[in-house]
């Protein structure tokens, strides 16, 4: 789209005439893709709170699972003080996020300070959310080892199966936000990222966002409403 | 005003579709037009295919114990007919009018992305390949199109035929949603100066909101497979009702998805109908806003009525009444739709081609369809006519005589645009009349066989019910459709190199799609037109007709639009009828064909890739490695999986990372 401003508005016939919206085709898509990916999540959370309390046997998210309905006593599964710290990691990689896009959007602008420097730094930023969204994959990671541990398996009960489907996707999205920031400091590396990259910076960030507002819904309805 | 020279009767220097043949040509095209095209013939085979399954249920159905399928046999064919017939022909069928059409209404050279329109294209042929793969090894699918659970899970249904058609259909997905996010970029970003979306073509309208459909609709279903994937391959759940599970999780995920998907089935059809009955009766549609809105309403709705296909399961007095109430509403603004196509024909001068005779029997058909829903609206009435051939009925008249009726009447209608050569109306009408007869011969019996209480999905019956004569007349029917079909077979063919040349606007049609040569060169606008009204080329041609349309100048100024010789003030009413010539640098424009190529007037066009197709094989490749896990081979199945997802990674960063098109 770049090009087309070199044209007079009458002249069509060279290089692209201006989109209807003065947004680029990618914003538009990436807002649809988010429409869509609502009504996703919409189905998985769903069907995770249809199904909760109806399973026949443990371990159960909130409740202790005793004999006779458990052969061996279970202890509630959800570790909230843990999930709420990976759920504060997640959050601030947002704000990570947001820093990047600002300091590729203002990558020609002059630095002076120390802290403008700091500020103006896209592989930092772009490694602080890339890292964050990481660390909380591994959170994940342990979270879903223990539970194994602890006896729960996407086969254990209908918790088990509609946790760890919910929660995977989720992780799933993580993952390719994180592939996809990765992608961009290859970028960045290779050639730098400024400004005129900032629209698929941006892409990365409203993906990215989306995923932690996800996580939002996901740690309130699972994990702290009982 | 610019005058219309007679319809030339050249046709372009480079070949059908403005750009090298050759099948390397076709597969690494992103031209929507090609891409159209490809969409075009590839549904219209599985429409055939789709047919020949019905042909054979309805030979099974012919007469009273009859063996021509076993019962086995049977469930897979009706299975198959169904699945082919939504996912695989009508669907489709309608992205083939999307492709072809939307970024000529709108007046635009290609869609926003023109590699993943290729990419969508690539993986519905694949797509409908793998799932009727599923014939060869003699494991199609069986569990109806539906696909209920806990009856396909593993415990009900271990072979592969359901594996076959929850990959499929999730494949398919894929297609449907990449297609979406592409069309509503397009239209939401990409029309031309003027194009409001109050001036779009009434096609564009309807597609636009069936995008709305998929985008929303889509992830339901997806998620509903994946749940069934998961207990299938990976022992989950979802759908044991030994562990707790609800056996109405699959119903609901399914329909609310399921009802929608109906629209996305019709929607289409209205659109085409919409741009068929103004262009033949030589007036704008009738109430156009009220159209808008009526289209969008339905799409609305749509989502709160999917409980209606569940009457039978016993929600209790308040959901059967809430989705009751809300399937009536549904049918207010569908009337509207109709009452409006016949206003629209009320005091037109009509002229009967074979494309309006197509369009006026959607309007009468789906009013049949449409009212036996409404019937099923009411709860005590649908718990006698549920799973009896009385709903066969109801949606063959909406699906065949709405959505097909639409769709043939779209062929006649915009074939001379797609080739530059018109279909023959002779056979056109033996098509028509053999089509109309017959689908009302085959689908208006059965709401006897059905009242009488004939249900759905049994392979064979005994005698002495009286359902013969009926099952006998549907199966004549059926044979009255496929000597139909021929016909138009032989007359898409034939016209391809024989019908009488189009030039640009044969119909004397009313939007910008008629303003440019048939068929478009590669890069559809010379000029990318300005438009003033919902009716450029009669404004230009026959400004009588568009009298009574509203041309205000809202917007036009802003975009730097001569409106009518000089600049209009906002809201100012443009005078109809005589306006001084336009200024051809800022009006509207008709183009012909001049053979020229983009490279000599200097407009960039995306490169052809071959990118897309690899990476939907890649695609392909991964879910397909899923059925080996239940051949107990789970080293193969990784291994191909794998393979599958590095192949679509590797050609997707490709892709990502080549520039669509030349630097210049």
């Amino acid at each position: 789209m770049s090009h087309a401003a070199a044209h007079s508005p009458h002249d069509t016939t060279h290089g692209h005439p201006p989109t209807s919206t003065g947004l680029d085709n990618k914003k538009i898509a990436i807002w649809a893709f988010i429409g869509s990916e609502c009504m996703l999540f919409a189905s998985l959370i769903s069907t995770y709170l249809i199904y909760k309390g109806r399973s026949v046997v443990g371990p159960y998210p909130h409740d202790a699972c005793l004999p006779p309905q458990c052969s061996t006593p279970l202890k509630a599964i959800l570790n909230i003080p843990v999930t709420s710290a990976s759920t504060f990691v997640l959050l601030m990689s947002s704000l990570a996020m947001v820093l990047a896009l600002a300091a590729v959007e203002t990558k020609d602008q002059p630095k002076h300070t120390t802290g403008e420097r700091i500020l103006g730094n896209s592989k930092l930023w772009l490694w602080m959310t890339a890292l964050l969204g990481i660390t909380f994959l591994g959170f994940q990671a342990f979270e879903f080892t223990s539970f194994v541990h602890e006896g729960l398996t996407i086969r254990t009960n209908l918790f088990g199966s509609s946790f760890f489907t919910l929660t995977g996707f989720h992780g799933a999205h993580v993952t390719v936000g994180v592939l996809w920031l990765l992608t961009l400091l290859a970028i960045d590396y290779r050639r730098g990222l400024g400004p005129k990259d900032a629209l698929n910076v941006d892409l990365a960030a409203l993906y990215w966002h989306f995923v932690d507002v996800v996580w939002i819904a996901i740690f309130t309805l699972v994990y702290l409403i009982k | 005003m610019a005058t219309m020279a007679a319809p030339t009767a050249l046709r372009p220097h480079t070949d059908a579709y403005g750009g090298e043949s050759g099948i390397w040509a076709w597969l690494t095209t992103v031209d929507h037009k090609r891409i159209g095209t490809l969409y075009l013939f590839t549904s219209l085979f599985f429409f055939i295919v789709g047919g020949l399954e019905a042909g054979l249920i309805r030979l099974q159905l012919a007469g009273p114990n009859k063996h021509v399928l076993s019962a086995e046999a049977y469930n897979q064919m009706f299975t198959m007919h169904g699945t082919t017939m939504i996912f695989l022909a009508i669907m489709p069928l309608s992205a083939a009018f999307f492709n072809y059409l939307i970024p000529l209404q709108i007046g635009a050279r290609d869609v926003a992305f023109p590699r993943l329109n290729a990419f969508s294209y690539w993986v519905y042929l694949f797509g409908a390949m793998f799932m009727n793969f599923s014939w060869f090894i003699g494991a199609a699918p069986n569990g109806g199109w539906f696909g209920y659970a806990p009856l396909t899970t593993m415990q009900f249904s271990p072979g592969l035929n359901i594996d076959f058609w929850v990959i499929g259909l999730q494949i398919l997905g894929v297609s449907s949603l990449a297609a979406a996010f592409n069309f509503i970029t397009t239209i939401v970003n990409m029309r031309a100066p003027g194009m409001n979306l109050m001036r779009m073509g009434m096609f564009t309208w309807n597609a636009f909101v069936v995008q709305f459909l998929l985008v929303l609709a889509f992830p339901v279903i997806t998620i509903a497979l994946v749940f069934l994937q998961f207990d299938r391959f990976f022992g989950t759940n979802f759908y044991t009702i030994a562990a707790g599970a609800d056996p109405l999780l699959w119903q609901h995920l399914f329909w609310v998805f399921g009802h929608p998907e109906v629209y996305i089935l019709i929607l289409p059809a209205f659109g085409l109908v919409s741009e068929i009955i103004p262009a033949f009766s030589r007036k704008p549609i009738f109430g156009y806003p009220v159209m808008v809105y009526a289209t969008m309403l339905i799409a609305f709705l749509g989502f709160g009525v999917w409980a209606h296909h569940m009457f039978a399961v016993g929600m209790g007095p308040i959901g059967d009444t809430v989705f009751g109430v809300t399937t009536l509403l549904i049918a207010i603004p569908t009337g509207v739709k109709i009452f409006n196509w016949i206003f629209t024909m009320w005091g037109g001068s009509i002229r009967f081609t074979t494309a309006m005779k197509f369009a006026v029997g959607l309007v009468g058909l789906f009013t049949i369809g449409g009212i036996s829903g409404v019937m099923h609206a009411s709860p005590p009435a649908d718990l006698q006519q549920t799973d009896t051939y009385f709903i066969v009925a109801h949606f063959h008249y909406v699906l065949f005589g709405g959505s097909m009726m639409g769709i043939f009447g779209g062929i006649y209608f915009y074939y001379p645009k797609m080739t530059g050569r018109l279909l023959s109306e002779k056979l056109g009408n033996w098509h028509f009349w053999l089509t109309f007869i017959g689908m009302n011969v085959t689908f208006f019996p059965m709401h006897f066989s059905g009242l009488l209480g004939m249900p759905r999905r049994i392979y064979t019956y005994e005698a002495g019910q009286g359902w013969e004569t009926f099952n006998k007349l549907s199966t004549y029917g059926t044979g009255v459709l496929i000597i139909g079909t021929l016909f138009f077979v032989y007359n898409f063919f034939r016209s391809f190199s024989n019908g009488a040349i189009a030039g640009n606007d044969p119909w004397g049609g009313g939007t910008l799609e008629w303003s440019i040569p048939s068929p478009p060169p590669e890069f559809n606008f010379a000029r990318i037109p300005r438009i003033t009204s919902r009716y450029p080329m009669w404004d230009m041609k026959t400004p009588a007709l568009t009298a009574e349309v509203p041309h205000t100048a809202n917007g036009d100024k802003r975009l730097d639009i001569d409106v009518a010789g000089k600049h209009t003030a906002e809201g100012h009413p443009v005078p109809i009828g005589n306006e001084p010539k336009q200024p051809a640098e800022s009006g509207m424009h008709v183009e012909h064909a001049t053979g020229e190529s983009a490279k000599d007037l200097g407009i960039p066009m995306p490169n052809p890739t071959i990118k897309p197709l690899i990476c939907a094989a890649g695609l392909i490749t991964m879910f397909s490695g899923l059925l080996f896990i239940h051949e107990d081979k789970l080293p193969l199945a990784l291994t191909i999986m794998m393979g599958g997802a590095l192949i679509m990674v590797v050609s997707l960063y490709g892709w990502l990372l080549t520039p669509l098109e030349d630097a210049h």
